[in-house]
């Protein structure tokens, strides 16, 4: 039995990702949000939306925070209710939350939900630094501890315990780089191949310059309303039939396990039974590949292969597009790119283009059941979402 | 006078580091050791605490060599960050001194700590430093 619809998206938008020059974070944010009022003529934005939430994690960039009200009023929605969701990378998947609870609540009918981050103008180093306030300052920060560190403690304890090899996670990179050839939106249109990957420079061993998401300029949006009102405004609606959240402890160090991703999991196990559905129903998935580790990790802790065999899984080609279960057809965080507010609705985007037989030459035949996974930091919150297909 | 041990905070840890000494806190209801300290038992949620001192000694869980650090740390790049699962149960992480390849460090391998001499005590950000050494 498939769990019964909580809010229905009936538009959705998405900027060009990638180096955007010349923009405001909330020039950016028009782009995507025009195109989701322009694919959904019926929608009359100032009448009909009645709040907007939005994942922006940094007010470094540009010295520029109170985020929603900036955007209801470059959009011409003020005086509209507005909530800005900061969790890290995971922003707009709390932002996706937030607007979901607030349409199954019965407090409002119709939102807009997105998120946007403007990257590329700072140097290398900035952008490390404001990223690197979502991981613990006094124990990982003055270890000399980056995000890739991180990321690489957990890869170095997975090769260690499973087995899992540097030419498995450059699979990982491969087959979003090819996905994103795909997808003109995508930051990166050029395929890889495992042996660039390889070669490529050590940023923290294991993780070389190709396991890494790149820095980008981006935004996303969509709109969800309650699912009683979803013909009014579209012939192909998609359901959001469970959403969750869970978080784990902030210092990777403290953590039981590093080769689990226990937000995932929880939150992941709490969608599911939502849903009514296994992990073997989903058709077609977008994860948080912030680093091809965790892709990895991924595979195993969303239930889509036993633990420890999720370099295997790459191995075999079961996530990819004509696989056993599509992942980040979209190019994923990787190759479509990691404008980190915006990457939780960006995930929605793709689902909701394969839900609805949009996604073009990248299209998953048949696809049904999808699911989003976005992750805060290194792992300390996640959302998981679970959509399906309007009859 | 009786001397009034410091807080369970993070600000006390590092003076006890200033000091070359590694301590936590441990629960007096339920014994779970806390390095660092918290002031809220992870475990139980009890505030009665009470400070003990570790020996330092432990085992690497994982670790990574970072080639491209934060600005702070560009003098030293290469550098290895071990998490280290103490003896006495609590993991922490740090700059295993002395190595800059992979295959110098194995999981499972001993360390101890080490600390730097402080000329004076530093404040938030400004910590005193711990270091790990291979056994």
């Amino acid at each position: 039995m498939v769990g019964k619809p909580l809010a229905t998206i009936v538009s959705a938008g998405l900027s060009k990702f990638g180096r955007r020059d010349g923009l405001y974070w909330r020039e950016l944010f028009i782009e995507a949000a025009t195109e989701a009022f322009e694919r959904c003529p019926n929608l009359d934005p100032r009448k009909d939306i009645k709040a907007i939430f939005i994942g922006h994690m940094g007010e470094s960039y540009e010295h520029q925070g109170h985020t929603a009200p900036t955007i209801a009023d470059w959009l011409g929605l003020t005086p509209v209710q507005g909530f800005r969701l900061e969790s890290a990378c995971a922003s707009s998947g709390a932002a996706l939350r937030c607007a979901v609870m607030a349409i199954a609540s019965g407090l409002v009918d119709v939102v807009l939900v997105g998120g946007v981050e403007k990257m590329t103008h700072r140097s290398t180093a900035e952008v490390t630094e404001f990223l690197a306030m979502a991981s613990d300052f006094p124990f990982e920060q003055w270890n000399g501890l980056t995000f890739p560190g991180l990321y690489a403690l957990m890869a170095t304890a997975h090769m260690h315990k499973y087995g899992t090899r540097e030419e498995q996670l450059a699979m990982v990179a491969v087959k979003n780089h090819r996905n994103a050839t795909m997808n003109p939106k995508a930051q990166f249109q050029r395929a890889i191949t495992v042996e660039e990957v390889l070669k490529s420079r050590v940023i923290a061993w294991p993780l070389k310059l190709y396991d890494c998401s790149p820095i980008t300029d981006g935004a996303s949006c969509a709109i969800l309303v309650r699912p009683e009102l979803a013909r009014r405004f579209t012939d192909t609606p998609v359901h959001i039939i469970a959403s969750a959240g869970a978080t784990d402890k902030i210092g990777v160090h403290e953590r039981e396990d590093l080769t689990t991703l226990l937000s995932a999991r929880v939150a992941s196990q709490e969608a599911y039974r939502m849903a009514g559905i296994e992990p073997k129903d989903v058709d077609v998935a977008e994860v948080h590949d912030c680093f091809t580790i965790a892709e990895i990790m991924l595979y195993e802790d969303l239930g889509f292969c036993p633990k420890g065999y999720g370099g295997k899984f790459i191995e075999e080609g079961q996530p990819e597009i004509g696989g056993k279960i599509p992942i980040n057809t979209s190019g994923g965080l990787k190759a479509k790119g990691h404008p980190v507010g915006a990457t939780g609705v960006a995930q929605l985007y793709e689902v909701y283009l394969q839900l609805t037989n949009q996604a073009g030459p990248r299209q998953v035949s048949g696809a049904e059941i999808g699911l989003t996974h976005n992750m805060g930091g290194s792992g300390a919150s996640a959302f998981v979402h679970i959509y399906k297909r309007g009859d | 006078m009786v001397e009034v041990p410091p807080p369970p905070t993070i600000e006390s840890f590092y003076k006890y580091i200033a000091e070359g000494k590694l301590m936590g806190v441990k629960c007096k209801r339920c014994g779970r050791i806390m390095v660092p300290p918290k002031p809220l038992c992870e475990n139980c949620m009890a505030k009665d605490l009470e400070w003990i001192q570790l020996k330092g000694e432990g085992e690497i869980d994982s670790f990574t060599i970072i080639h491209v650090p934060p600005a702070p740390f560009s003098s030293i790049a290469p550098y290895a960050v071990a998490v280290v699962r103490l003896d006495e149960g609590p993991k922490i992480p740090g700059i295993v001194k002395g190595v800059t390849q992979p295959h110098q460090l194995k999981i499972g391998m001993r360390v101890r700590m080490v600390f730097e001499q402080t000329p004076s005590m530093q404040t938030w950000p400004q910590w005193p430093r711990y270091y790990f050494q291979l056994v």
